[in-house]
Parts: C-alpha cells; sequence; structure tokens
C-alpha cells in the first residue's frame, strides 16, 4: 500500500434482493456515505442488488483498479457469509484481501428491525463505523501451519465408522475413538433398515470389520477423549483407554470367559434391557474388536475377591484383574465427531405407561425383539416371553414434536414405525395401528415403502395418543392396553384395545453432548445438538477449524444421511490434508519491545503460553504460533505496548467514533 | 421530533458467541430494537474497559458487553477476564458519579438468538428509564436523524 498514503476508501451497500432493501433505503445509505463520509476517504459509494454475485465483486474489483481504491467496505450480510468473498475480490484486483471491512446490515439490521427509517440511520451509522474502522487496517498476511496428515473420529457408530474408512483408504492414518467394548453404534441393534428391510448387521458388521483391520485405522474402544488441545492442523488429543481387564495382545476372542463367566447381567445398553449378559463380556457377537471387557462393578471377583473362572479356563492367559486405565496423548490435523444420540427416555411421558404397564414397549426394545439375534430371536412376544400379540399399537412422536418434550421432529420415527408395523405384521399376524401426527415420508423409496404397508393392512389412527392405560371400562377391554386417542379424521375419541405398544421414541442428544462440545470447544445448540458452520452450505463444519461433525450428533436423521455426512465430513478433512497447511486468520498479537515496561501484568493472562518474559532484556515476549488472537493481553497491557492485529485500539476505538458519527462535522452536514 | 428518547447504545460482542447470536437473532427474524450498534471483538477479553469509556463519551448513553458464557470461552477462560473488568467498570462508573446500570453484561451463546434480542430489547428499556447522558456530541447526530424523513433516531437531541 505504498502506492497511497492516503485513504481511498470504496463502500458498497448491497440490497440482498428485498432481504437488506426492504428495510433499509440503501440508495440513502450509500448516497450518505458518499457525501457525508467523503472528507473521511470515501471516493464511491455505491448500491447494488446482489454485491456477492461477480458482477456485485467485478464492480469492487474495477473501482479498486479504476479508482485506486485502497480500502472496501461492503455493508451486506455477515462477515462469516461472505468476508471470504470479498477478501478474494479485493486480492483479485491486487489489493490485500485484509483490506477490506464488512459491514452486517442484514443480520443486524434489515433482519432484526421493522421500522424502517430507524433502520436506515442505523445502517448509516454502522457503515460510518466501518469507514473509520477500516482508515486504520493495515496489510496483513495470512499465517500458515502445516496439517498433520491423521485424523482422530470420535464415535463409532456408522457415520464415525464411515468417516474413518473414507480417510484410511485414501491412505491416512485414523484414530476411532468409541466409548463402548465395539463400534457399531445403534444400527448395530437394528434388525432391519427400512425402506429396504435390508438387514441391518449384513450391511453394518462388514464397514465395521474393515474398521477393525484396516491397517490405517487405530481402533480404540473402550475408551474417551478427556483432553484436546491445540488448533486446527495441530491438535493433542488425550484419550483414556479404560482397563478391559484382557491383554488385547494375547485374546484371541475365543468366547471361553464368557461362557464360564456365572455371574448375569441384565444389558441394558445393547440389549436395551430385555436380555442377559455375562459380568465379562461382548456386547454382540459380531463386536469389533473381538475382544470381551471385563464389567468391574458386577464381577463377582471384584465383588467378593473370588471366582476367577475366567482367568482359570482362560487357554491363552490373557485376563489382567490388575490392568489399570492407559492415558494415550495422540496428534492430529483434524477432528470428526459423530457422537450419535440418546433415545428420548419414554419414562417421561407418564400417562403412556412405559416402565409401568409391561407390555408397552420402548421402539429400541422393540428393535431387539424382532432382532433374530436378540433375546427373543426375532419373536415378537409380550413381556411373559411366550404370548404372541393379537394387537398393536404404534405410537409415532413420542418426545418429538411435543412442546413438553422436543419441539423437532426426530425425522426416523415415521418411517421406523411404518417399519415397526411391517415386521409386526410378518412375524405375528396381528392387527396394527399407527397413531401418527402427520406422515413424514420424503425421501428416497419412503413413501412407496409406507404404501406398500398401507395395502398390508395396518391402520393408520390420525390422533396424538392421550393415554395408554389398563383399566377398562367395558368388557372387550379387560385384560388389554387401551389407547384413548382422538381420531382428528373421524373427529372422534376413539378407546382402542390391543395387546401390545410400541412407542417410537424421539432422539435426543447425547446427555453428555454439552460437555464434549466444551472439551473440542464446539457450541450447542439450544436443544444440545452441535451446531454447524452454515445450515445449508457447511453443513458438517463447525465454527472451531479443523472440527468436524457427522451423523445425528448434528440432528435427528436416518442412516444413509448419516452414512452421506460422515463421508462428507471425510472430504472436507481430506481436503484439509491434501492441502498440507492451513491458513490461519493473522488475527495476532505482538509486543512492541521499546514501549514494553516489563511489568508483567498480561504474563499471567495467556490460557495458551504464548507470553513469556525475556528476563535478559526484562520485556515480554509473544510466540505467534501459539498466541490464538483472543486479544486479552492487548486489552490489558497498561502501556498500549501490545499490538493485536485486526482488532487494534486504533481500529476499535475508531470505529466507535464512526458509529457514534464523531466523525461528521456538524457544520459540514447541515450545510 | 417526538418527545420519546431513544437511547443509543454500543453492544461489545465476542467473534464466538454472541456476535453468532447477533447473527442467528438476524436468520431467525427476531425483531429487537434499532438502539444498538455492535462492534465485534474476537473475544470479551480484548475488551479494553477506555472502549466503554470511550462509547460513552462519544455519545453512547449505554453499553452491553457480551460473550461466552462461563466455561464455554473459544479461548478458554478470557471471559472470567472481562467479568472482572465488567466490575471494575461499574466501581469506576459509580466513581464517576454515574449509574452502574449504563453498562450490562450479557452472557450468550451462538445458540441465543431470542434470549440476545430480548435482553437488548430490556436494556434499550433500562437505558430509556434512566435517560439520557449527556456526555457525548449531540449535534452531529441531529443532523444525520434530520436527514431521514422521520426525524431523529440516533441518539435523543438534546437542547
Amino acid at each position: 500500500m505504498t502506492r497511497n498514503q492516503e485513504e481511498r476508501i470504496g463502500v458498497y451497500v448491497c440490497h440482498c434482493g428485498t432481504n437488506i432493501a426492504g428495510v433499509v433505503d440503501v440508495a440513502q445509505v450509500a448516497e450518505w456515505a458518499a457525501a457525508k463520509l467523503q472528507h473521511r476517504g470515501v471516493v464511491i459509494a455505491r448500491e447494488y442488488k446482489f454485491m456477492c454475485s461477480s458482477l456485485g465483486q467485478e464492480l469492487i474489483e474495477k473501482d479498486i483498479k479504476e479508482l485506486d481504491l485502497n480500502r472496501v467496505v461492503v455493508a451486506a450480510c455477515s462477515p462469516h457469509l461472505h468476508e471470504k468473498t470479498f477478501r478474494t475480490a479485493c486480492a483479485n484486483a491486487g489489493l490485500n484481501p485484509f483490506m477490506c471491512e464488512m459491514v452486517s446490515i442484514r443480520e443486524q439490521v434489515s433482519w432484526v428491525h421493522t421500522d424502517k427509517s430507524a433502520a436506515t440511520s442505523k445502517a448509516m451509522a454502522m457503515v460510518s463505523g466501518g469507514v473509520e474502522r477500516v482508515r486504520h487496517h493495515v496489510p496483513l498476511e495470512p499465517l500458515t501451519v502445516p496439517i498433520h496428515p491423521a485424523t482422530l473420529v470420535v464415535g463409532g457408530g456408522i457415520a464415525g465408522i464411515q468417516s474413518a474408512l473414507e480417510i484410511a483408504d485414501a491412505g491416512h492414518q485414523v484414530y476411532v475413538v468409541e466409548r463402548e467394548p465395539s463400534i457399531g453404534g445403534h444400527m448395530a441393534q437394528f434388525d432391519k433398515t427400512f425402506p429396504t428391510l435390508d438387514c441391518s448387521a449384513c450391511i453394518l458388521t462388514p464397514k465395521m470389520v474393515s474398521v477393525g483391520t484396516h491397517p490405517n485405522v487405530k481402533l480404540l474402544t473402550w475408551s474417551q477423549v478427556e483432553k484436546v488441545e491445540g488448533y486446527v492442523g495441530n491438535f493433542s488429543v488425550t484419550i483414556r483407554k479404560k482397563a478391559r481387564k484382557i491383554k488385547e495382545d494375547l485374546c484371541t476372542g475365543c468366547g471361553i470367559c464368557q461362557e464360564k463367566c456365572p455371574k448375569k447381567v441384565i444389558d441394558d445398553v445393547y440389549e436395551a434391557g430385555l436380555g442377559y449378559r455375562k459380568a465379562v463380556y461382548t456386547p454382540f457377537p459380531q463386536a469389533v474388536p473381538k475382544f470381551p471387557v471385563m464389567d468391574v462393578a458386577n464381577c463377582t471377583y471384584y465383588e467378593k475377591g473370588t471366582c476367577k473362572a475366567c482367568e482359570k479356563f482362560c487357554p491363552t492367559d490373557a485376563i489382567d484383574f490388575d490392568q489399570q486405565d492407559e492415558i494415550l496423548n495422540v496428534q492430529v490435523g483434524n477432528i470428526i465427531l459423530a457422537t450419535g444420540y440418546d433415545l428420548f427416555d419414554a419414562r417421561r411421558i407418564s400417562n403412556y405407561g412405559y416402565g409401568r404397564l409391561p407390555n408397552v414397549f420402548s421402539s429400541l426394545e422393540f428393535e431387539r425383539l424382532s432382532n433374530a439375534a436378540g433375546p427373543t430371536n426375532g419373536q415378537v412376544v409380550l413381556r411373559d416371553g411366550k404370548t404372541i400379540p393379537k394387537s398393536v399399537g404404534i405410537v409415532h412422536c413420542v418426545g418429538s414434536r411435543d412442546r413438553n418434550y422436543n419441539n423437532y421432529c426426530s425425522v426416523i420415527c415415521c418411517m421406523q414405525s411404518i417399519k415397526f408395523a411391517h415386521l409386526v405384521h410378518e412375524r405375528t399376524g396381528a392387527t396394527v395401528y399407527n397413531f401418527y401426527i402427520d406422515i413424514r415420508a420424503a425421501f428416497k423409496d419412503y413413501d412407496e415403502f409406507y404404501q406398500r404397508i398401507l395395502e398390508e393392512g395396518t391402520q393408520f389412527i390420525r390422533g396424538k395418543v392421550a393415554e395408554i392405560s389398563d383399566v377398562p371400562r367395558v368388557a372387550s377391554e379387560e385384560g388389554k392396553l387401551i389407547i384413548q386417542v382422538e381420531d382428528t379424521l373421524a373427529g372422534k375419541q376413539r378407546r382402542i384395545p390391543v395387546d401390545m405398544v410400541i412407542l417410537s421414541s424421539g432422539l435426543q442428544p447425547r446427555a453428555d453432548s454439552k460437555a464434549t462440545a466444551k472439551v473440542f470447544g464446539i457450541s450447542c445448540s439450544a436443544n444440545g445438538w452441535y451446531i454447524e458452520k452454515h445450515p445449508k452450505l457447511d453443513p458438517v463444519a463447525t465454527m472451531t477449524e479443523g472440527i468436524f461433525i457427522a451423523g445425528c450428533a448434528q440432528g435427528p436423521k436416518d442412516i444413509p444421511a448419516s452414512v452421506a455426512q460422515g463421508a462428507a465430513a471425510a472430504a472436507r478433512v481430506l481436503g484439509k490434508i491434501e492441502q498440507k497447511e492451513v491458513a490461519l486468520e493473522p488475527v495476532r498479537a505482538s509486543v512492541i519491545e521499546d514501549q514494553c515496561s516489563g511489568c508483567r501484568i498480561c504474563n499471567g493472562l495467556c490460557p495458551f503460553n504464548a507470553i513469556s518474559f525475556l528476563e535478559d532484556r526484562m520485556v515480554t515476549e509473544i510466540n505467534p504460533a501459539l498466541c490464538q488472537g483472543c486479544g486479552t493481553c492487548v486489552a490489558a497491557c497498561p502501556a498500549g505496548a501490545i499490538v493485536g492485529t485486526g482488532f487494534s485500539n486504533e481500529q476499535v476505538m475508531a470505529q466507535i467514533e464512526g458509529l457514534m458519527l464523531m466523525n461528521i462535522e456538524p457544520a459540514e452536514v447541515i450545510a | 421530533m417526538t418527545d420519546a428518547f431513544e437511547p443509543t447504545i454500543i453492544g461489545f460482542t465476542c467473534n464466538w458467541c454472541s456476535y453468532r447470536a447477533a447473527d442467528l437473532a438476524g436468520t431467525a427474524r427476531i425483531k429487537y430494537p434499532a438502539n444498538v450498534r455492535l462492534v465485534r471483538l474476537m473475544c470479551s477479553g480484548r475488551l479494553d474497559p477506555t472502549f466503554v469509556f470511550k462509547a460513552l463519551a462519544s455519545g453512547a448513553d449505554g453499553v452491553m458487553i457480551t460473550g461466552c458464557h462461563p466455561g464455554e470461552c473459544h479461548y478458554l477462560e478470557q471471559n472470567y477476564k472481562a467479568l472482572r473488568r465488567f466490575q471494575l467498570m461499574q466501581r469506576t462508573l459509580k466513581g464517576l458519579g454515574l449509574e452502574s446500570g449504563r453498562i450490562k453484561l450479557l452472557w450468550a451463546s451462538a445458540a441465543e438468538g431470542a434470549r440476545f434480542a430480548s435482553e437488548v430489547a430490556a436494556f434499550v428499556e433500562e437505558i430509556r428509564a434512566l435517560g439520557p447522558l449527556h456526555w457525548g456530541r449531540a449535534d452531529a447526530s441531529e443532523a444525520v436523524g434530520a436527514e431521514v424523513a422521520e426525524g431523529p433516531r440516533l441518539q435523543e437531541v438534546s437542547a
């Protein structure tokens, strides 16, 4: 910028169609800026329908070249949306991209204010603030850091599996961390998948095996991430590998320990409480890895000090009762979070009787009941374990689309309930009633599946179930569960007696999703789902560079969508790895040594240990590689000796003056 | 010219949480009064207390300081430093004979667009109740206000 010492600023006010222009008088803002901010260096002020369009960008580029602009202010949307676009436009015209400033008159003005005159005035003040701020911009060069080629995938459900395989197949190291003993996630618990009714295990287990045997995958099950340090390209991750009490190098996965273990424990994770496992167990036969884990809380040896049946019978001496948790540290460049969901706990809706009425089942319970490898070998029976139901009610939207619980639609429940209807019909021949609010069968082949189930004779009753009770009013209701529902199509209250009820529970964020988000430095929505960088255009990235999300952790979705998102996240990571280095915002603090008095006030403020004190020269130094650019030290320095690029004292002070219109001479304005 | 006092408020936002809450209020079209003008900082920890006094001295009637919820700071713990400084600033305001309610601290996560909007609306009313500060220069705003058809909006015009 040696070419022009004096500021030559271009102001561009975007209409955004009618998004901005419908509320803000953009022409007036541009005219005002051209007239009133001329003495502050504004050379040209234009308004245009869509500044972000290629024509809009060309407008800026042309002006930079022809009018010799050295600074640009774009009054449009949030910088989080288009800052990159306009910086690129500046760079295309030969201007340092960091000489561009965005003023958000859409998100902060036109979309949130209704009073047109107040909105227009505010937009003017904001443009004025932007102009004052941009006057203090200096050309910057982005910092580049190398990207570590390894990736961490957290969560071994189908989304995480897909991500891991895509990256590993491309030839890069992947660490998969799963807190359960096996990967597979919820999908491993299902019998059939909608709408094709192919067997869940048949399509999932080959992928699980690929993850388990892939030379580029390091699988860490029964493990949890404890700490994440660093930033994109260079994360240092601390993982706790819980003690399995099994020596993995010796265990062959023969299963004799499970066979010989005398202790039966109700399996409330994998079997959803319907079946038993042993105190030393693999959750299911196709588990990956094949190594069992010891359930210390329930093991007889840990309880009473004697037993060790597993140890006695283990042919390879792989049992190790003294094994301790291991703490591992891995270096990765990117992280994919695919931590999945929890099922809505239907006990919360007490009028549905789940947990109180034995023959009211949750959807996960029914998945296990209908699973050929489940506790009943796929027999659909009542809680007594033998009676085949003659009539079954399936309740949709349990805990979803309900302002008492979760407002959102859980996406999968309609199709899941329709699948249940088919399975019940196929296995028992029972009469099936589905109680729904709306049928949402929006994706490929879904509506066809719904039509097919309709033709099978399932009765669909449109109405929200009010109550499920076992108190009969008439003889025909004796010994039955009675579903009280308003049939909104028939326009009347109905009582439908059935033998079995399946509650199609919605999906919820993991109970610890907020704690997990904190570990990785990302945000959760009010509901607890992880927030993507942009809901439409950047659905797998997060606001934290280098951290991606996939699967239900981002919001309810079905298997195809989870797989697609897993692959998408992997593609984003591979793109980063291919670039080999990443450009970071050059927002960094540095010390002007001549001005530093050596007071050391800043020394204790940096959580990234970027600040050190040079004893020999009695001044403070900031390591730009460690500095994250928060600016806390800049604010704290009593001597003003610390400069923060991008958000310097001069920039912020000038912006405040601009926002308050201190830059406008009254005489000039009135004239 | 209307009689109602329209306060001008400068709001400092953190790039990661509260600025995004403001963005979300926008994308969700949640309405709030136009009295607040935002300044983006990377972190509430960047807030030099002189910024706040600069804003008041430039004519703002109130200042909003916003950041990530405690424990959720993008930079681990810098919002606690903002909290410390906030308390210091409140004391300073009192020492200057001003209402400490002229400044407000708000924690708002990126998901709290609705909360951001309602807190802005509440603060505008609080400042309206306190009345104009008269620290800054009113004439410039008056002139700009006159430019816009319906009269002064930017700041209450004194005298």
